[in-house]
């Protein structure tokens, strides 16, 4: 096995595509932590759909770096989304589902009638192998930039996300982080989509927030245990399937197996939470 | 020097006009006890005071104080049930009016400090927040407020849901903020008797219309 992962490593396109799946992994988990708790998962969600509709459309126009049309249009519906779940007014969920459903139709009808169905099952779930050129520069800029924003905005991002009024009462514009918010999970989206795949990549964004705050209850563990987990099992699916695919012959796509090792880590910390809960409940008794 | 100058104040929701033609003005250092019955737009009032509603007409003017240099203790935390903060956080982000660069200063962590010993919750610094009870909440969100502001404070029931001895410290602690640091205090309290004792100015919402006056006038009409 381990002279497998040492193959693996030997391809510096493989060595470039981990590296921009790494970065992407960390930016999902820190946006990750706030969306769930703003209860915005779904945006992210919405996000990848359209996200797909615009990949169809960048390959029915022939444009070899997609990235140049999703980035903008993506960050349109971010913006878009996230006023239609503030307003309230119409059932802010509902309008994300029908944006979502929309733009995967239209996505999947530009596939199929330009014949590019063999696309469709990599922007479904992915092809990080096949990032190359300049969007891998693209994506790794992005990723580096939001990170980079994450940790500036850090403290704000938090008073924020636990305390909108008190946030507003001392002067932050409150609108403004929460669109920043919407603009970086609209970036991180269409990065994490070329290698994720528009199906799973919400999984990369959810899971590893979810998994610490299963175990951890202060703010800063939950981001730092969440970016850990999120690094960690992007290189664990990577390589696992990568292995199983050399040892058995069975095809194991990449993104899938990310999602599968973020499933297992969440069912391993909640059973800690729980045992962890059970023995604080006997010492106190 | 009046502070805080309120005129011909009307605020309103969808469903109709709350604040009617409120006028009143605060001087520095002044502590107004705002009451009323449930509905009777007390919080809608504290909430326009801090720019968090826009008033339909009137207007609301600072005087020596910045909008961001405003203490808020809100009646509900809109906060998420099971957030992921303990304690210390909490009463740390209290300070983000003052954050300049990305990260808190030595000063800023030193203040939430002294407002964690003020308001006794340093014993519960490392709990999560939503696991403590509605005391200790309020306790907290005290220590924040303080954190933000070390000229006006708006709380609204800061004393609700705390028990006896907790509410008499509650109040104790906010007077001595009045009036060893005067620091103008907004409360908001249906517990009129005690608030008086500390506050120099009562406001009174209902259906009837407001009605403002000084503490004393308000002790002599208690009296009639
Ligand atoms: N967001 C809102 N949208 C519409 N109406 C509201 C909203 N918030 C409050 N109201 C209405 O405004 C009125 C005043 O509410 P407010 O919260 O200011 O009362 P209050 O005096 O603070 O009461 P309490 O003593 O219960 O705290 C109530 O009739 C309430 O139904
Ligand atoms: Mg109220």
């Amino acid at each position: 096995m381990f002279g497998i992962i040492v193959e693996l490593f030997s391809f510096p396109f493989v060595v470039k595509a981990l590296i921009v799946g790494g970065l992407v992994s960390l930016c999902a988990a820190l946006l990750g932590v706030s969306l769930v708790l703003k209860r915005y998962s779904m945006i992210g969600d919405g996000l990848s759909h359209v996200g797909f509709g615009t990949l169809g459309l960048a390959a029915a126009l022939g444009i070899a770096s997609p990235l140049k049309i999703s980035v903008p249009l993506v960050l349109l519906a971010a913006f878009g989304l996230l006023r239609l779940s503030e307003s309230g007014k119409i059932k802010g969920d509902a309008a994300i589902a029908l944006v979502s459903s929309g733009s995967l139709a239209i996505g999947s009808i530009i596939v199929e009638s330009k014949g590019l169905n063999a696309d469709l099952t990599g922007y479904m779930f992915g092809t990080i192998l096949a990032v190359g050129g300049e969007d891998l520069y693209i994506s790794s800029g992005i990723a580096i930039a939001v990170a980079a924003a994450y940790i500036f905005f850090y403290n704000r991002i938090f008073a924020v996300t636990f305390d909108e009024d008190f946030s507003k009462a001392t002067g932050v514009n409150v609108k403004l982080y929460n669109t920043v918010l919407a603009a970086l999970t609209a970036l991180v989206v269409v990065v994490g989509m070329r290698v994720m795949g528009a199906l799973l990549i919400s999984g990369l964004i959810i899971f590893p927030a979810l998994t610490a705050m299963r175990v951890f209850k202060n703010f800063k563990s939950v981001v730092v245990c969440s970016a850990v987990v999120s690094i960690v099992c992007f290189f664990s699916g990577i390589i696992l399937s990568y292995v199983r695919e050399r040892a058995t012959g069975l095809r194991t796509p990449a993104g899938a197996s990310v999602v599968v090792a973020n499933l297992a880590v969440f069912l391993a910390f909640t059973a800690a939470g729980i045992a962890r809960r059970k023995l604080k409940g006997r010492k106190r008794r | 020097m009046s502070v805080l100058t309120c005129e011909n104040l009307c605020v309103r929701y969808d469903a109709g006009l709350i604040i009617k033609d409120l006028s009143f003005s605060l001087e520095k250092g002044d502590y107004l006890c705002v009451t009323g019955e449930n509905g009777s737009g007390k919080s809608t009032l504290m909430k326009s005071l801090l720019g968090l509603l826009k008033p339909q007409s009137g207007k609301i003017a600072l005087n020596g104080i910045d909008r961001r240099e405003m203490g808020y203790l809100p009646q509900q935390s809109s906060s998420v049930r099971d957030f992921p903060a303990n304690v210390y956080e909490v009463v740390l982000s209290g300070c983000l009016n003052r954050l300049k660069t990305p990260f808190y200063t030595k000063r800023d962590k030193e203040r939430a400090r002294e407002a964690m010993r003020l308001t006794k919750t340093e014993k519960i610094e490392k709990r999560p927040f939503g696991e403590l009870s509605g005391g200790q909440v309020k306790r907290v969100l005290l220590a924040r407020a303080l954190c933000a502001s070390e000229k006006f404070l708006a709380l609204d029931e800061p004393a609700a849901g705390l028990d006896s001895a907790g509410e008499a410290e509650m109040y104790g602690l906010i007077g001595e903020q009045n009036r060893e640091r005067g620091v103008t205090v907004v409360m908001i309290s249906h517990d009129v008797k005690t608030a008086a004792r500390y506050a120099n100015k009562i406001l009174c919402l209902g259906g009837a219309g407001a009605s403002f006056k000084t503490a004393e006038e308000y002790g002599k009409n208690a009296e009639v």
